[in-house]
């Protein structure tokens, strides 16, 4: 496996963890001791996670050319 | 005589040796971060009800850690992605970030571990518990910044960072029973947990320094040999990536569940 396809496993993890991220926010933010801040990260977290999908895509588009291997 | 598929991967395999090399002790690394993770889900499975500690971790920061490194991830394959094109000047700069944020991960992670050994956990001989950051230590009494915890509430996940107002308390040599921080002897928790990041902060350390060295004395064999270069950048890259895949497990693992 080359980096290019360590990397893309990489991002699907990452994208993961900041989308479990945001659903942990807003878990707190409807909690018992919910805080505005809670879910402003929560969002951003989603946004973030919007963020790695689309550099994902930029990536394998910038480097089509280099092999899985 | 010369070995082969140094720079060249095999046809049957499309596997240069190094690659070969790296996978098979990415292998071993797995096994062994596999077995410790192994250990800290069997203690947590098997610890009583209500007893395991929560809430002991600075979230925010340990999430502004795992961004540092999703980053360093980012710049680590985008310099391996301007050799490839060729591109040495763009190399330095992606990479010289790398070993920044490298950096700025393990300085994170002192004050994490700073704030940790700081951090006390006093019971007195009436069985009263205070808990709090040590402000001064003198033969006849301690100061610690915190406040008064009940029986239980350290399991709850409310005695560390919790919205209970801080004072100095000063309280007299006599009358401590115990007193300890919150280092990896404290309790099981803390103990998988220093040993998890601490073997994870030598390994970000040890890949800083090889890609620190690729990028400084190292990269004069851009000159001689690119493509071998670039093989080399390609290596350290997959053990930085598995580096933070690490952490991507071990983050969620250890400050939210």
């Amino acid at each position: 496996m080359s980096l290019k396809a360590f990397h893309i496993v990489f991002i699907a993890a990452s994208t993961l963890l900041v989308l479990g991220f945001g659903a942990w926010c807003l878990r707190n933010y409807f909690g018992k001791n919910g805080a505005g801040v809670d879910l402003a990260l929560g969002a951003g977290s989603f946004l973030l996670a919007a963020g790695l999908v689309i550099y994902g895509k930029y990536f394998l588009k910038k480097l089509k050319r280099i092999s899985y291997l | 005589m010369e070995i082969p598929y140094v720079v060249q991967p095999r046809q049957d395999t499309g596997l240069y040796n190094a690659k070969v090399g790296i996978w098979l002790f990415l292998a071993s690394e797995v096994m062994l971060f596999g077995a410790l993770f192994s250990s800290y889900i069997i203690l947590r499975i098997g610890a009583a009800p209500g007893e395991w500690p929560v809430g002991l971790l600075n979230v925010w920061i340990g999430m502004g850690n795992t961004l540092v490194l999703i980053t360093s991830s980012i710049t680590v394959v985008l310099a391996w992605a301007s050799l490839k094109m060729n591109n040495f000047a763009k190399f330095k700069v992606y990479q010289g970030f790398t070993i920044l944020l490298a950096m700025t991960f393990v300085v994170i992670k002192s004050f994490e571990y700073t704030d940790k050994f700081t951090h006390y956990e006093v019971v007195l001989q009436d069985n009263t518990i205070y808990d709090g950051h040590l402000k001064e230590r003198t033969p006849t009494h301690v100061v610690i910044h915190g406040h008064k915890v009940e029986h239980g509430r350290h399991a709850e996940g409310e005695a560390h960072g919790s919205k209970t107002p801080h004072t100095d308390i000063r309280i007299e040599r006599a009358q401590i029973k115990k007193m300890e921080n919150y280092g990896p002897w404290h309790n099981t928790y803390l103990a998988i947990y220093f040993t998890l990041t601490a073997l994870h902060a030598l390994h970000v350390i040890g890949g800083a320094v090889v890609i620190g060295y690729l990028w400084g004395p190292g990269s004069k064999l851009w000159k001689t040999d690119p493509e071998r270069f670039t093989n080399r950048i390609e290596i350290s890259g997959l053990f930085w990536h598995f580096v933070d895949l690490v952490w991507i497990f071990l983050f969620p693992v250890l400050y939210l569940l």
